[in-house]
């Protein structure tokens, strides 16, 4: 919370600074210019260790690039590594990888369907209708749920889950199977898209939640109680003082989810039995699409050299994906977040004093 | 459209402490009552159980009645949801809805009570209660802009605008001028002075020259210490509590010798 | 609400422009223990299960107060109480995957955890007569490779995390580019798959070290990623709220720069940073796929972290599950034992980064 507010003093200091330029420069050379020795040591480590962020960054693109690329351009048809196994049938690295993005975006998806609504429910439970006294307690159990490794989350899917949700998955086959999305012979054990986006749904919950909850306490109270002093009960006041105030903070909370969703590996590798298709369906057993990650989870130990590279070139584009996915939620979090709308008035309004 | 208010016997407490002790007071329709004394004396605590804003605060509640229209406000059963609707209310910083126009602003009290309303019924609304507000001159040409788009004194009068649009009994205003410069003031005081013909209005403020320009009636409200709940000193006209007032207590305050 | 008994004329509230119709003020308990009896009720004639007794409970709850309130009170209060009953609903529905999660584990786990399952290994026994090969679970080179991978990375990335932190609050100026390159940066990484991670130091280190560079420090270095953002971010949070005053104090009293820091803003913010660590230490003990990349995985005690494979406690309980050994049963054990072990270090590491924060809290809090 202090943090935006941060950013946002510092967006307008920036703004005036930059029209007292030699100001700035005057100022520089002052501090330059008073640096004891070891002021000037400790500056020289933690600028480092600044710049050995992004250089880490630029190693991860740089090694996965040079890793993967010999699979990127082989021909797989004739490369007796990568006519074999589990890459045999495809003709080459794209074939390989777009049915894998299409059973990544697919399953987040439906994982973020299922999130969202419960998320936002959380959200607003803590924030607007639980006890005060209690939202704190309430909020750590919800962040304890982020604290549980995705490995226990997993395990726990192929025990509980799967047998959990096998009737309605038999239901909804059953009465709704001309829906593509339900058709198909629905799976005896249970190891479908449905379960593995159950699973990753409580996974992406916290973030969500954790997000909204905070955009949803930034309302300002004035703004509430003026919703209140109108004779809005809670839910109106909700609706007209906290969402439209909390709606790009909610976006970019749901995106930052889809993020985590794309990347997630353990529970997608130990619950769903998958093959690399381009399919919608989500309650039948083996035709389930497969993701990007636990495609790699699943055959790395198992894979030759080249089938690795392979892999690697598929980890690069989820990386690609998932780094789009951030940027976005960061663009909207930062651009049109909490403070935005009044930082976007104080501009109009100045706008309009100097028209 | 304006009525009376009765407050009787009333204690007000936040969880234990007890905020406010043993305040009766009547407010008479169509007049300006205005709430004056030291920070942290209750007038403000006592301005919000009259639509029952302090409820917003967990563990607020009082003891005692409101009538407003000879109606308890803290009758069982009654819904203070209701209540608000009867009662507006504007704060001491302006709080127009951020991601609203200003048309919308207007207009966000009656379209929580009244789904439908025609274009023309809401057109006229809106003017109607600019108008009120005094602010139609300065806005008909840009409703569709954000309400944050406006100056602080014209924000105000829209929070204004927005809580008349709703034809209340009493508009409450909690020291609505105290984050605002002396222009936007004096544009405020002139329209309590108008609004005053239609509707019942109670005011706190920490101005007493305030007080005394727009004022009919002035309560003056104490503390004895800090922890100790606050009191109704004085209630009576402006003019005898500036002028003459019959306690001490109160004489000291608005001469400024304490306070 | 308390209210003393009035006896003006007023007090009628039947001619009360505040009141209006409205139901019974405990109406929300009886309509939801009708609802739980009603649905057990019919539940019982097709067969009762517990969980569909809950969701059909909860939607005739829902259902219930919606009808009630509308018909009795308004459309408003009636979205107003469904609102607050679904919420209220959503939140119950988060708790129970947390607490069947734990649940599960503790069940299935229990039985495994004793001490010659923390201090041995799993031995492999061959039995010549029956020809079976039989199993006695055991997950030491799980631990020791849990400790010394997340050891490593955590001296790693503290040092880089901390440092950077310190340079984004202390030293950019907010007009600094390099400091909004990096703030965006340490966002972009805070988003990093973990997967990716592990693929990054299997490159790495094949590229560098040469094929099967499997180890336990190429493990530390993909948790290094993943978590040096961690701990920029709430290291940087926790410098930020040393107030500017302090700072101020410090350097008119003629202390320059980088002992002001240290000594001062440093020492202020450190309970805040060791339970941001500690956190940070939490999230990547129970990462799995980057160090079964990194490290891959093996049922020998390994040790030496600069060589070979090692195994960690996260990666016994999804291997133990998908790659079993030819005993499938005791390597499921494994899986449960080290799950139930990694969820007691997790729930440790958050106690201790709790209990750090509550002590050495400043004392007005």
């Amino acid at each position: 919370m202090s943090d935006s507010k941060i950013v946002d003093t510092a967006a307008r200091s920036s703004t005036a600074s930059a029209k007292s330029a030699p100001l700035e420069g005057r100022r520089a050379r002052r501090r330059a210019s008073t640096l004891s020795t070891g002021d000037r040591v400790f500056l020289g480590f933690t600028t480092g260790s600044a710049l050995l962020i992004m250089l880490i960054l630029a190693g991860v693109a740089i090694f996965l690039i040079v890793k993967a690329l010999p699979a990127i351009v082989a021909d797989w048809p004739t490369d007796p590594e990568l006519h074999a196994g589990p890459t045999l049938a495809f003709g080459n690295f794209w074939a390989y990888v777009a049915p894998l993005l299409w059973g990544t975006l697919w399953v987040s998806a439906i994982a973020i369907v299922i999130a969202t609504p419960v998320a936002i429910g959380i959200a607003l439970f803590i924030s607007h209708y639980s006890p005060r006294r209690l939202a704190g307690i309430l909020g750590s159990l919800v962040d304890l749920l982020a604290a549980v490794p995705s490995v226990v989350f997993g395990l726990w899917g192929i025990i509980v889950i799967r047998p959990f949700l096998r009737p309605l998955g038999d239901f909804l086959n059953h009465y709704l199977g001309w829906i593509p999305i339900f058709a198909g012979q629905p799976s005896s054990t249970g190891s479908t898209i449905l379960a593995g986006s159950v699973v990753l749904a409580v996974m992406i919950l916290p973030i969500i939640t954790s997000i909204s909850r905070e955009v949803f306490l930034q309302t300002p109270r004035l703004n509430e109680e003026a919703a209140l002093a109108l004779g809005a009960t809670q839910w109106e006041m909700i609706r007209v003082a906290v969402f439209p105030y909390a709606r790009s903070g909610m976006v970019s909370a749901i995106l930052l989810g889809l993020g985590r969703a794309l990347g997630e590996t353990m529970a997608i590798a130990l619950i769903i039995s998958p093959s690399i298709v381009f399919s919608v369906r989500i309650l039948t057993e083996g035709g389930n699409s497969q993701t990007i990650a636990a495609n790699i989870a699943l055959n790395f130990p198992i894979a030759t050299s080249l089938q690795r590279d392979a892999l690697i070139g598929t980890g690069l584009l989820l990386f690609v994906v998932s780094f789009g996915v951030n940027i976005l939620a960061r663009y909207i979090l930062g651009a049109t977040g909490p403070g935005a709308a009044s930082r976007r008035a104080r501009r109009e309004k100045k706008a309009a004093l100097s028209a | 459209m304006s009525k009376r208010i009765e407050v009787r016997d009333l204690n007000v407490y936040y969880s234990d402490f007890l905020a406010l002790e043993d305040v009766s007071l009547q407010i008479e329709p169509r007049s300006v009552t205005a709430f004056i004394g030291p920070s942290g004396c209750g007038k403000s605590t006592l301005l919000r159980t009259l639509n029952r804003m302090h409820e917003v605060v967990p563990g607020a509640h009082v003891e005692g009645e409101v009538l407003i229209g000879g109606n308890d406000v803290y009758a069982p059963g009654v819904d203070p949801v209701l209540v608000r609707r009867q009662v507006g209310m504007v704060f001491q910083r302006p709080n127009p809805f951020p991601t609203m126009s200003i048309r919308e602003n207007v207009l966000a009290g009656v379209k929580l009570n009244n789904h439908k309303i025609s274009k023309a019924d809401s057109d006229n609304l809106v003017e109607s209660s600019l108008k009120g507000a005094n602010l139609w001159e300065e806005v008909q040409d840009r409703l569709h802009k954000p309400g944050a788009s406006l100056s602080g004194g014209q924000q105000q009068r829209l929070c204004i605008a927005r809580a008349i649009a709703v034809s209340p009994e009493v508009v409450l205003m909690d020291e609505p001028c105290s984050a605002l410069d002396p222009i936007s003031t004096l544009a405020i005081e002139d329209l309590i002075e108008e609004l005053k013909q239609e509707y019942t209005i109670v005011i706190v403020t920490h101005n007493m020259q305030q007080a005394a320009r727009v004022s009919d009636k002035t309560a003056f409200f104490n503390i004895a210490g800090a922890g100790k709940p606050g009191k109704l000193i004085e209630y009576d006209d402006t003019d005898t509590i500036f002028s003459r007032p019959s306690v001490q207590a109160t004489e000291d305050y608005v001469s400024g010798r304490f306070g | 609400m308390t209210t003393s008994v009035g006896n003006g004329p007023s007090r009628a509230p039947v001619t009360s422009t505040f009141t209006d119709a409205h139901l019974p003020r405990l109406i929300e308990v009886w309509l939801l223990l009708a609802s739980a009896v009603m649905s057990g009720a019919a539940l019982l004639l097709v067969g009762f299960n517990p969980a569909v007794w809950a969701v059909a409970t909860a939607a005739l709850y829902v259902i219930a107060i919606g009808v009630s309130s509308r018909l009795v009170e308004n459309a408003r209060k009636a979205n107003d109480r469904v609102a607050r009953a679904l919420v209220t609903i959503t939140f119950l529905l988060a708790i129970v995957p947390l607490v069947s999660a734990l649940w599960t584990v503790l069940v299935k786990g229990i039985g495994q955890l004793s001490w010659s399952f923390i201090s041995q290994t799993g031995q492999a026994r061959f039995n010549p007569t029956t020809l079976e090969v039989t199993r006695t679970p055991g997950a030491l080179q799980a631990v020791v490779g849990t400790f010394e991978i997340t050891g490593i990375a955590t001296l790693i990335s503290v040092p880089i995390g901390l440092l950077a932190a310190i340079y984004l609050v202390e030293y950019a100026l907010t007009t600094s580019h390099l400091r909004r390159v990096v703030t965006f940066l340490v966002d972009v990484m805070t988003g990093i798959p973990s997967i990716v991670a592990g693929l990054f130091a299997f490159s790495l280190f094949t590229l560098v070290v040469g094929p099967k560079a499997f180890s336990g420090l190429s493990a530390a270095i993909a948790l290094s990623v993943l978590m040096i953002p961690i701990v920029v971010r709430s290291s940087e949070e926790m410098l930020r709220l040393v107030p500017t005053d302090l700072r101020e104090a410090s350097y008119a009293l003629g202390v320059t720069k980088s002992v002001t820091i240290i000594k001062i803003v440093l020492r202020t913010a450190i309970p805040g940073i060791v339970t941001g660590i500690v956190l940070a230490v939490a999230r990547v003990v129970g990462e799995t796929a980057p160090v079964f990349i990194a490290a891959s995985f093996t049922d020998n005690f390994n040790a030496d972290p600069f060589n070979g494979p090692q195994q960690t406690l996260a990666v016994l309980a999804y291997t133990g599950y998908k790659f079993p050994g030819k005993d499938i049963a005791a390597s499921n054990q494994e899986a449960w034992g080290s799950a139930l072990l990694l969820v007691i270090i997790v729930i440790l590491f958050n106690i201790i980064a709790r209990v750090v924060a509550r002590i050495f809290a400043p004392k007005s809090r």
